[in-house]
């Protein structure tokens, strides 16, 4: 009898801390005030400091949209993109001369810290696109354009796009014009991945008008109740080719022993 | 009529004897590679066999070098060359240092490399831009250079071609390059001074050498060539706009009156109790000095620390005191500022954390006269380099974004002089002409 009793008393602390979580979030502006004054601590938090000064409290995004949320993202996935800003395949100054003299181990390390870090996604603001555009982007991330061989984003980020861990990023819970930025610097060669590069492939067979569609759309939703990403690859739709790609080699071994 | 050929005639013979000069004084103690008495230079480099003992000497100096870090390009092949390093001349593209026949140093002998080392002249002929340290290297020995060399063969080799350099018109040319060597380069091994102790000569050989120190650490003139030879009174860093701080100054980085093991902490683990590396120091730190024994890393530091004290006239004259006066204005919103966005880490005192997070208060790098290095790690914040002994390193943010230039002159000017510091104020003008100078 007392298993239940003791199981329910688990759901309990964990429901009234959840509850607690999210009442701390309402009163983050007082949060982070406090953390100026808070005591040095020997922790990975502190150690990322630096990061979280333009990514937010916890990785959570800044509100201009320019640097975007870290926490819950996949550690393959943020792990890769350390390891791109550090060896030239991705660009921004600030970036890499911070990253450059850290060690894959503990890149690796701070990956795995903002992934595993659970913070509430804030509500999508109000978007200005036109229905007609919104209609577009749905289709593009939904169904992809056969005809112009353009996948569905969902065929490798997941049907409720929260991402495949660990190498797949999630796709909600983004800018709109952070999203416009990504998929541009793609199409410009500006953002680079491992070889073989698929998010290239995919987005030089993107307009502008399409990737404006896709990232107004994606940036319009909300989170689903699960926001973590899939432990699983999503199964291939019937007739949809299977893409090969350099940064997610785990899911190419998946493909490759089915 | 006469007159005129006469002096005609003058400046011919001149202008020969000083071509003839020049020229002399470039092939100044230069092997004859094809006739190199330690190796047969006709021999196919393959027979040359080294041992393992050789090999991990070989690339131990490639680490004293730290060769890699500059000929690696971002996200390169190991040693396959490709970096740009600007200088106020143009932009020099490092080569390719893999055994490749075609484009790397495959078809070269130990006689060839030894001369680009000590004589700073290509397997070609060609005269190499001194943004290679051979004014340094030709310090390094025979046997090192051999080492050095045997190792480097021992790499995979890579292809890929050497970029052309892109140097302004007229530092492009042979001839002026041969001008500038006559002027400001003598080859020459360096030679023990028989006063001192084996481990402070083993420092100075490394400082001088390899280490190649004085590259950042000793002003360079107009032409590009470091004043005084090897003093190590600090110089700035051209294009990269950092200042690599006087290593015989008391009021800058001299080390005369640290712990040895500090000193050692700094180079092995690039954080020492009271102090971290930062800017291009922390390449260094990262390829190269992390890297060597504590033998080698002791014998530096000895050496560092025995150089004779010396303070420039402009380090001694006190902080103007119309500074003073300004100063009260600037130190409620520098204090207020500092509050808000430094105090959390660096301490209400400007404590700091050992081994985390410098102190600012008594901090030579804060106080000195040199401000540039300040405004550059507000601006763009760092970690200090992941080593063995540090591997998971603290940082600090840039406030690039978060602080204008008025806000940035204030902090500064508030931590040189809270706690104690008496640094002068750093003006707006300072903070903006280094933010305009980022060179990422």
């Amino acid at each position: 009898m007392t298993k239940p009793l003791l199981f329910s008393l688990t759901r309990q602390l964990i429901f009234t801390a959840l509850i607690a979580l999210s009442l701390l979030s309402l009163l983050a502006p007082t949060a982070q005030a406090a953390q100026a004054t808070a005591p040095f601590e020997d922790t990975i938090a502190q150690r990322t400091l630096a990061c979280t000064a333009c990514h937010g409290p916890q990785g959570r995004a800044a509100p201009d949209g320019y640097y975007p949320r870290l926490a819950g993202k996949p550690a393959g996935y943020l792990y890769n993109q350390l390891v791109n800003f550090r060896e030239g395949r991705r660009h921004y100054g600030l970036m890499t001369q911070l990253v450059d003299p850290l060690s894959d181990a503990y890149l690796m390390e701070i990956a795995q810290y903002f992934s595993q870090l659970e913070v509430p996604y804030p509500v999508p603001p109000p978007g200005t696109a036109s229905k007609e555009l919104l209609g577009h982007g749905e289709r593009l991330v939904m169904q992809g354009d056969a005809a112009r061989q353009i996948p569905a984003c969902v065929q490798c980020h997941g049907q409720t796009m929260t991402g495949v861990a660990p190498y797949v990023p999630g796709l909600l819970g983004l800018p709109r014009d952070y999203l416009n930025a990504q998929l541009g610097a793609w199409k410009t060669g500006q953002r680079r991945a491992h070889a073989p590069d698929c998010m290239k492939d995919v987005v030089a067979r993107l307009s502008t008008e399409d990737i404006n569609a896709a990232a107004s759309w994606l940036a319009a939703q909300r989170l689903p109740a699960n926001s973590k990403p899939a432990t699983t690859p999503p199964s291939l739709p019937s007739g949809a080719t299977a893409i090969d790609c350099g940064s997610a080699p785990l899911a190419a071994q998946l493909k490759a022993e089915r | 009529m006469k007159a005129i050929v006469k002096f005609l005639g003058g400046a011919g013979v001149f202008l020969v004897a000083a071509a003839a000069l020049v020229w002399a004084l470039n092939v100044r103690d230069e092997v004859n590679v094809d006739v190199d008495l330690d190796v047969d230079a006709k021999a196919p480099v393959a027979s040359v066999v080294l041992s393992q003992t050789q090999l991990a000497r070989g690339a131990y100096l490639a680490r004293a070098g730290n060769c890699m870090t500059c000929h690696t390009a971002r996200g390169g092949e190991r040693y396959a060359g490709g970096r740009a390093i600007e200088t106020p001349f143009g932009t020099v593209y490092t080569s390719n240092l893999t055994p490749d026949e075609k484009t790397g140093i495959g078809s070269w002998t130990p006689a060839h490399f030894w001369r680009a080392m000590h004589n700073g002249r290509s397997k070609s002929g060609r005269l190499l831009y001194p943004a290679f340290p051979y004014t340094n290297y030709t310090q390094v020995t025979r046997e090192d250079s051999d080492a050095l060399f045997g190792y480097l063969h021992s790499l995979p080799a890579i292809v890929q071609p050497n970029q052309a350099h892109a140097i302004q018109i007229p530092f492009q040319s042979q001839a002026a390059l041969a001008v500038w060597r006559a002027l400001y380069f003598s080859p020459g091994v360096y030679k023990p001074e028989p006063g001192r102790s084996v481990e402070w000569n083993r420092g100075a050989y490394l400082v001088k050498g390899l280490g190649h120190c004085s590259a950042c650490h000793t002003a360079r003139n107009a032409l590009g060539a470091t004043k005084e030879g090897f003093d190590l009174a600090g110089g700035l860093i051209p294009i990269q706009n950092w200042y690599a701080p006087s290593l015989v100054s008391p009021l800058e980085a001299g080390v005369g009156e640290w712990g040895r093991e500090e000193i050692v902490s700094l180079l092995k683990n690039g954080v020492s109790a009271h102090a971290s590396v930062a800017g291009p120091m922390t390449e260094v730190v990262l390829g190269s000095t992390q890297y060597l024994s504590g033998e080698d890393l002791g014998a530096m530091a000895q050496y560092l620390k025995e150089l004779p004290p010396s303070v420039s006239a402009a380090d001694k004259t006190p902080p103007l005191a119309t500074a003073v006066s300004t100063r009260n204005t600037n130190t409620t919103k520098g204090g207020k500022l500092y509050e808000q966005h430094c105090a959390q880490c660096h301490g209400n005192a400007g404590q700091g954390v050992a081994n985390a997070y410098p102190p600012l208060a008594g901090n030579r790098a804060v106080t000195m006269k040199q401000t540039t290095n300040l405004v550059q790690i507000v601006l763009n914040g760092g970690y200090a380099p992941a080593t063995e002994g540090n591997p998971r390193p603290y940082g600090m943010p840039p406030f690039v974004l978060v602080l204008d230039d008025n806000d940035i002159a204030a902090v500064l000017t508030h931590i040189r002089s809270a706690w104690g510091n008496q640094g002068s104020n750093v003006s707006v003008l300072e903070v903006n002409r280094v933010r305009a100078n980022q060179s990422r």
